[in-house]
């Protein structure tokens, strides 16, 4: 009797635990998606982004996972999670390599390279590369 | 708990199609792109769960490949204008 209600608290504790993970996780993809609109240029984008990649996916995957228990189902999850883990840098390193090479220049408030090299100053405000 | 995390991924959803639509350079369209799969990817496993039919995880599972060769393909096309240029020959173009 008293074995099948601590393993009662036991399946709630997990219930609690997966569930958390899924709200949190479903909280950082909104947060993440908010960042895309509001960040000011491409790479500041790519960072917020990033978000929803790593915690937003990683806390989802994994509450579903807890939830799915030692099955072939949490496998799969599992090699979602894998996958991402490794495409998300990739496609975010080879978006930040693409708008580099095709001279978007990253949005400074301060241009710190012209205090070090006797650059000329570039304006803060301005978006398109001023500099070189 | 299923139904709280489709909906909020229908958000984030939208909110990357409306930089999609409205990004100034190609590059945020294609991350926009990028993020939409990404997303389309975690919608198919929750609504999955949510229906109680987890077998859409497969599909997820491929689209999880599919998300990743579509945006490096698309950056190569942006870039060079051509899908068989082999840049470790011809070295990368200026």
């Amino acid at each position: 009797m008293s074995q099948a209600s601590s393993l009662d608290l036991l399946y709630l504790m997990i219930d609690v635990l997966s569930g958390a993970m899924i709200l949190a996780g479903s909280f950082f993809i909104i947060v993440g998606a908010i960042g895309l609109i509001r960040m000011p240029d491409v790479f500041t984008r790519m960072h917020a982004v990033s978000v929803i990649e790593t915690i937003g996916a990683g806390l989802l995957l994994s509450g579903l996972m807890i939830q799915a228990g030692p099955t072939l189902l949490a496998l799969k999850l599992f090699f979602v999670f894998v996958l991402f883990f490794f495409t998300a840098p990739v496609a975010t390193h080879a978006v930040a390599q693409a708008a580099l090479s095709a001279g978007e220049t990253p949005q400074l408030s301060e241009d710190r390279r012209s205090k070090t090299a006797a650059a000329t100053p570039v304006n803060s405000n301005d978006n398109e590369g001023a500099d070189d | 708990m299923y139904t709280f995390a489709t909906i909020a991924i229908i958000a984030a959803l939208t909110l990357a199609v409306t930089r999609a639509v409205r990004g100034p350079t190609i590059f945020d369209r294609i991350l926009a792109g990028n993020t939409v799969g990404t997303l389309a990817i975690l919608l198919l496993i929750a609504i999955g769960f949510l229906f109680g039919r987890p077998e859409w995880l497969d599909i997820a599972l491929t689209y999880a490949f599919l998300n990743l060769i579509a945006t490096l393909t698309i950056l190569k096309y942006v870039r060079y204008d051509d899908l068989e240029y082999d840049s470790s020959e011809k070295g990368p173009k200026s």
